[in-house]
Formats: C-alpha cells, structure tokens, sequence
C-alpha cells in the first residue's frame, strides 16, 4: 500500500477525510480533581499504525479508552471514522470469560450483534486461523498459555473485521520470547489486513520496533510531547530489530522519552 | 500468567500425600464413626443403661427397620417441605438479587428488612405464621426464610464480582442490558451462586424441622421433626434416636447432591472445582 502523503503536522486538529481518529482538546479530570490527561490534539491517518508511547500513569491507556468510548472526555471532542461500531479493543489482560470456550469468547462480538448462527461461525473459525488457534477452539482460556490467551483476545478483537484496532499495552504481562513473535503476528496481520492500530506501551523497543510513527507523551497529565516517524524497509522482520538502523531509532525515541519525562 | 513449578523433592512429596489423601478422607470419618458406635455399644451394655434413657446402637437399628414404614412416610413429607422451600429460596433469592442488582433504589428499601428476615430466629416466628397460614403453607414459608438468604447474599456478591474490563468489552459491543446479564453477569455469578445453594439445602431443612416442631405441639402432620416430638412425649427414645439419624442422613444427603450439582456445573473453569495439578 502507499503511505498516504505526509501532512505538514500530522497532529493537525480538525478532523479530515482520511483520519481513522482525530481528537481535539481532548482533557480528562478525574472525581478527585486529578488532571489525567491533556489537552490532547492527536489525529491517525487510516492504515496507519501509531504507538502510544509513555511512562506508566500518563494517561495513555485512558486516552485509549476515551477513543473506544468506554470513557468519556472531560472536555474536547473525538471523531472516530466509522462510529464505535468499527473499532476492536484488545486489553492489557487477555479479559476472557472463563466459563466459555476459546471459540464462544471469540463469537461474543458477534453474539451481542444478533448475527446468525451460521454467520457467527465462519467469521470465528477465520479469526482463530488468522491467530493460529484454530485446533484450540474448544479449550478453555484457564487451558492455554498466557500467549495463546493474548492470540484469543486479539481474534475476538478482529472477527467484527474492524477498521480500527485500539490496543493497550496488549503484550506487557507476556515473555520476552512470546512478546516477539506476537510482535511478528501482528505486524503480519497489519500488513496483510492494513487496519489502523493504536497501540499503547511503555516500551521503546516494542513502539519503534512495531510503529511507523510513535508519539511520545509527557508524564499526567498526559500531553503529545514529541512525534518520530520510523521510515524503514517494510516488510519489517528480526532483522530490523537487531539492525543499526533500529537501535538508532531505539536512542531517539528513548532520548525523547526522557525529555518528555523531565518536562515539570 | 506464570506458574513457579515446585521443587523437585517438595513436588514428589506432595504427589505422595495427594494419592493417599483421597483414601485418608473415606477410611477415616468411616473409622471414627466405627469407633463412637462401639463405645457407645459398650457403655450402654456395662452400665445397662436403660432403653428409655439411652438405647443402644443395635436397638435404634432394630427400631430403624420395625418403623420403617412410618420413618419413611415421616421422611418423605420432610423431604417434600425441604424441597419446596429450598426451591422457593432459590427463586426468590436469585430473583431478588437480580432485581437489586438492575436497581440500587430497591435495594436500599429492601435489603434491610431481607436482613431482619434473616437475623430474627425462625423458631420464634413459627408460631406466628402457623397462626395465620394453613399448616403446610406455614413449614413450607419457614423453611424458605431460613434458606432464602444465602441465596440472596451469594449472588449479589456474584453479580457485583465481574470483572470491569469484561464490562467495559461487553459495553463497546453494544450489549444490551439483557446480554449482559445472560452472557456476563449470571455467568460470572454462578460459582457465588452454587455456594448460595450449598448453605441454602442445609438450612431448609433445618427450617423444615423447625417449623414441624413448632406446628407439632398443635397436634397436625407427620414429618420426620413431629415424629421426634412425638415419641419424646411417649419416652420412645429409640425411635427419636432413628427419627434423627435419618435427619442427618438426609442433610448430608442434600449437601452431596448440591455439591456434586456444583463440581459438575464448574468442572471445566472454576478454581473451585479444578485439581491442585491444572
């Protein structure tokens, strides 16, 4: 796919043909007063995949939550393309219903939409083929290793096929060896769906390694502090991550991290 | 989710205790009741204690099967109560809490007179509902007062323990309040709501006892509680003594069932019911 011609600012704020998400001072105050977020100007091209990039408690997760709308802003507007109906969520935890099989969690979505039955099924056993579960479809979550869990969640996310897919530090809790080739997996599937991700992570390495622009945000409340755009040779495979083009990147990011954190 | 493995000695120990404990659970209640039968056996025979003050094993067997046929009839009216009100407790119970789980306003009208309900002894109310209700109704209605409460208790707890981001995923599909609560909240309400039960088929019988040993002095019905009251008056103590043993048969009975109902319903997900190995 081409890259969509690069805007001068790319956190413009009005919402624009070709925006996936385009947020307009967006803040978010907690009950006790506590400033949680922003003002947040924050726009996503469609296809794109942006990292959310910041230290814990700055308001990333909720800004993810204020664009699923599982969380209303205190203040600003958010347009999402499509309406809440196109986008797919994958939580930090894999947030499955222990009681149902790996292929009723997937089907949920679906379910709640009053599908038809057999509807249901097709879009099911495509979205676990798509995350190589399709033999586990009748396991249960308590069954399967924290990593297939992750792969459940992330299935359940991609059987409505949604345009937008919101995930929150989705890989975090996972090991180092599972985190990568989920790395891959879902690289593979942005490539091959080419869905936009908004993906939120504490990590340099993942957002760099995964995103082609990672905004780097400012401890609570959480502002967009620095934006680097990460131009490499798609496809991207291991060899990018241990390239010198990646740690390069890595130095960047991590330097503008820091910054963004020493900002009082 | 990581699992530390336990050492290798440690593991194999507990493997050991594992196996063994499964014959340890049966052999030994078995050998303790083995145990109390005989000496109550023997101290009946040495100090030839008379049947009317304490009769022997042997005898209340005896006596077991020569009453046989009005033990049974006995037990099946307490059963039938039991049962209605175990049932009417689990309606209610469960329907109540749902209807305060959709409404805080109810809740905060009713619960505490569920609460009064519950804290006030039932042996004390008997009389008074077996004043004003026909004498089936009023066992029937106490043995559901004293049962209905778990019940209530266990699945407001159940349906306010769901997990918040499976909330908010049910809330971004869209779900209506009905899915909700079908796909979610009765769900991850269930193993709450089985340990309800568990509670609930004790105390119905109990509350069944209560109330025919209550309605009982008014000289009416035939359950297995009036049956006591009644062959205490006429000092006929070893059918007392078979009248109770069928009791607490009858109640472990009712905790068997209602625990086996919960394995069998939890089986495939619930901590409760997996083995220490999975």
């Amino acid at each position: 796919m081409i890259e969509p011609a690069t805007a001068p600012s790319e956190s413009g704020t009005s919402p624009r043909v070709g925006d996936a998400v385009s947020m307009k001072g967006v803040t978010k105050r907690y009950d006790g007063g506590v400033a949680a977020l922003g003002p947040l100007d924050f726009n996503v091209r469609k296809g794109d995949f942006v990292s959310l990039l910041g230290p814990s408690g700055c308001g990333k997760s909720t800004a993810l939550r204020i664009i699923a709308g599982l969380s209303a802003p205190t203040s600003g507007t958010v347009h999402v393309a499509g309406g809440g109906r196109s986008i797919g969520f994958v939580f930090q935890e894999p947030t499955l219903m222990p009681w149902a099989s790996v292929r009723d969690n997937v089907a949920l979505p679906l379910k709640l939409a009053r599908r038809s039955r057999s509807d249901i099924e097709g879009h099911v056993e495509s979205a676990l083929a798509r995350v190589g579960l399709a033999e586990f479809a009748a396991a249960y979550p308590r069954e399967l290793s924290g990593g297939m869990r992750m792969r459940v969640s992330l299935a359940r996310a991609l059987v409505t096929d949604p345009d937008i897919l919101l995930m929150d530090e989705p890989f975090a809790a996972l090991d180092e060896i599972t985190r990568f080739r989920l790395n891959n997996d879902l690289l593979a599937l942005w490539r091959d769906l080419r869905k936009t991700v908004i993906f939120v992570t504490h990590s340099v390495f993942e957002s760099v390694y995964l995103s082609r622009r990672v905004v780097v945000m400012t401890p609570r409340p959480g502002r967009i502090s620095a934006e680097h755009r990460i131009d490499t040779v798609e496809p991207r495979d291991e060899d990018f991550r241990t390239s010198a083009e990646y740690a390069a990147y890595c130095r960047e990011v991590s330097a503008a991290l820091s910054r963004a954190a020493a900002r009082p | 989710m990581t699992v530390s493995a336990p050492s290798a000695p440690a593991g194999r120990e507990a493997s050991e205790r594992d196996r063994r404990a499964p014959v340890a659970r049966v052999l030994l209640p078995v050998a303790v009741l083995g145990a109390g039968v005989l000496v109550w056996h023997v101290i009946v025979q040495v100090y030839a204690i008379p049947p009317y003050v304490l009769p022997g094993p042997m005898l209340v067997a005896t006596t077991l099967v020569r009453d046989w046929p009005i033990l049974w009839q006995s037990l099946l009216t307490t059963l039938l109560t039991t049962a209605e009100g175990f049932a009417a407790a689990v309606v209610g119970g469960i329907a109540l809490a749902l209807l305060f789980n959709q409404s805080k306003w109810l809740e905060h009208a009713l619960l505490p007179y569920a609460i009064i309900l519950q804290v006030t002894p039932v042996i004390a109310i008997a009389p008074l509902l077996l004043i004003y209700l026909p004498q089936q109704t009023a066992v029937v209605v106490c043995a559901w007062i004293v049962a209905f409460f778990p019940v209530l208790s266990n699945t407001t707890l159940g349906l306010n323990s769901v997990d918040r981001n499976l909330e908010g995923m049910f809330r971004l599909y869209g779900a209506s309040r009905l899915q909700t609560l079908r796909h979610l909240k009765l769900p991850a309400a269930l193993p709450y709501i089985l340990g309800g039960l568990r509670i609930a088929g004790g105390l119905s019988l109990i509350g069944a006892v209560v109330a025919e040993i209550a309605a009982g002095s008014a000289g009416a019905g035939s359950g297995l509680a009036y049956r006591i009251a009644e062959s205490g008056y006429r000092l006929n103590i070893p059918r007392m003594f078979a009248a109770l043993l069928l009791l607490s048969v009858a109640g472990i009975v009712i905790y068997m069932c209602l625990a086996a109902v919960s394995y069998l319903m939890l089986r495939r997900w619930h901590e409760s019911a997996l083995g220490k190995d999975n």
